[in-house]
């Protein structure tokens, strides 16, 4: 069992105040999760003692930097149990990614009517960059159903796949309906087909264990500022062959081998995908990140988070009122997002917000899918390993009080 | 901490004069809030000295949206057209009587929004329309 009290010790922001003797409640760790000492700390030192550009600088700082930048990537790259560091592509975030992938990867291998295949519970940056290359290049798109209780229709899955998509893009882990779809089954059966598997891994690999050789994906997004990094760096891992055989994204400093008046040898993978100077500190911070969630076992997190989850499930679904969205808590990790009798989401996160309690109300980047349910947005609850019953506690007690306001 | 769930905004919120249609109208205007799914329509009867004789707000979204649509169209009664025009945002501040941060701000202003592209004839409405 994890020691949620030393945890919390290790998140400054967990201890402040939001507003005169109101203590920080922070259940919007799905948008971001907070960011542990050790990792601000790495941060911190980067700047005060070792920085430097890197690569191609011979001084000690340009090698210190160079060295800690490709460290964090080794340290990315074991935490997902990738068979080489040079598979791990630096990125924005989770949604450059994917679009790397749209932009380079699509382009190449889809022609006219080639079909890609998406889900109804993805976030934008898994829908946008695939309309935006199928508008260009007149590809189709079909997406898989979700059934009542937010789980991916299976059957109409397999239905779809008759259809021979060339690409299946779909969300680990629902950051809206919680739901963690079966990854290895989907990329199984898109693999029988000869489809191409991305997966949007921003809500799991914060999680939960993510193992992409046992699983097979073939590209992988996440974001460092959701699993205690910080923000503007993120990663997608790729098959090496596959990383290979694509074309550069962004041209500039660094994803060069070699340039001359009018034409260019790209680098060499990954480095071919990061032209110009990266997130270096970000980085170094996101290997830190990766050391601290190491520190205390993704197993570990992943029970922790069970245990809140089911928690938060019973009580609020005693709350007259209240509808969690998505699956019971054995299909879904730490997210209750919910509505609340016809009160609007932003009204119940600005009176939540009265008692220093942060969750997120909106479509939470998920329009297609709220409009499927119905409901124009919706009130979101995310949990983390930090998160305390107690805490669940005070958004019940919360959401109490947001009814007798309208009341 | 300002309130901004203060008596006057809920009871806008819960009983708004203002909430309907107009059919006939002169001018009709509708948007969308994207960031969290709130929509405003807005419909305007127009006498003959060009003063708004009838107003009336359509939609969903939270109780600063929608009491922010029924305090303005309760001010715009009787104003000319070109009144309209210069209404800005610090109006609909004054009229809620509270500040808001940027996120709630969008919300406040979103039936300014949706007026002033209906006033102006604009085929859609902007943020600038409120700055
Ligand atoms: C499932 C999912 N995909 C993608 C993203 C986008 O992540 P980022 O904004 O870091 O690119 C998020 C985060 O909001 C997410 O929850």
């Amino acid at each position: 069992m994890l020691d949620v009290e030393k945890i919390r010790a290790d998140f400054p922001a967990l201890s402040r105040e939001v507003h005169p003797g109101v203590r920080l409640v922070y259940l919007d760790s799905t948008a971001t999760s907070q960011k542990p000492d050790s990792v601000i700390e790495a941060m911190n030192t980067f700047y005060r003692r070792n920085n430097a550009n890197v690569h191609r600088g011979v001084h000690t700082l340009a090698e210190e930097a160079t060295s800690l930048f490709e460290q964090a990537r080794e340290k990315i790259a074991r935490f997902i149990n990738a068979a080489n560091p040079r598979e791990i592509v630096y990125t924005r975030n989770t949604t450059e990614a994917i679009n790397l992938v749209a932009h380079t990867w699509a382009r190449k291998n889809l022609q006219a009517g080639d079909l890609i295949l998406l889900t109804e519970m993805e976030h934008h940056s898994n829908l946008v960059p695939w309309y935006m290359v199928a508008n260009e290049r007149n590809l189709r798109l079909e997406f898989i159903p979700i059934t009542p209780d937010g789980l991916l229709d299976l059957e109409s899955f397999e239905k779809l796949l008759e259809l021979k998509p060339k690409l299946v893009a779909f969300a680990h882990m629902s950051n809206v309906l919680g739901t963690i779809n079966p990854a290895s089954e989907i990329i199984e059966k898109a693999h029988q087909i000869g489809a191409i598997t991305v997966m949007d891994a921003a809500q799991s690999v914060s999680h939960l264990r993510v193992d992409v050789q046992s699983l097979g994906v073939d590209f992988m997004a996440f974001s460092a500022h959701k699993m205690c990094g910080p923000t503007g760096v993120g990663a997608l891992y790729g098959k090496l062959a596959l990383l290979e055989s694509i074309p550069p994204f962004l041209g500039g400093g660094e994803m060069i081998k070699e340039v001359k008046f009018g034409s260019f040898t790209p680098n060499d993978v990954p480095h071919k995908f990061e032209a110009g100077t990266p997130a270096i500190a970000e980085a170094i911070g996101f290997g830190a990140a990766v050391d601290y969630l190491n520190g205390v076992g993704m197993e570990a997190v992943a029970a922790h988070e069970h245990t809140i989850i089911e928690y938060a499930l019973d009580r609020l679904e005693e709350i007259p009122g209240v509808k969690v969205l998505g699956p019971k808590a054995d299909k879904k990790g730490a997210i209750a997002a919910f509505t609340f009798d016809g009160i609007h989401p932003h009204d119940v996160a600005a009176i939540l917000d009265r008692d220093g309690i942060a969750v997120r109300a909106g479509h939470h980047c998920a329009q297609p899918l709220h409009n499927k349910m119905g409901i124009p947005a919706s009130t979101r609850a995310s949990f983390y390993l930090y998160s305390t019953r107690e805490e669940v506690d005070a958004l019940v007690n919360g959401i109490y009080k947001v009814k007798q306001v309208f009341s | 901490m300002e309130d901004l769930y203060r008596e006057n905004i809920i009871e806008h919120y819960k009983n708004p004069s203002y909430r309907g249609k107009l059919d006939p109208h002169d001018i009709s205007f509708a948007d969308n809030n994207p960031l969290c799914g709130d929509h405003i329509q807005i419909d305007l009867r127009v006498d003959k000295e060009g003063k708004v004789s009838e107003a009336r707000f359509d939609g969903h979204g939270c109780a600063i949206s929608q009491a922010s649509a029924d305090l303005l169209l309760e001010s715009v009664i009787g104003k000319s057209i070109e009144d309209v025009k210069k209404l800005t945002r610090q109006d609909i501040l004054d009229m809620l009587g509270i500040d808001l941060g940027p996120v709630r701000m969008k919300c406040a202003l979103l039936s300014l929004k949706v007026l002033k592209a209906g006033v102006y004839g604009l085929g859609e409405a902007t943020d600038e329309l409120v700055e």
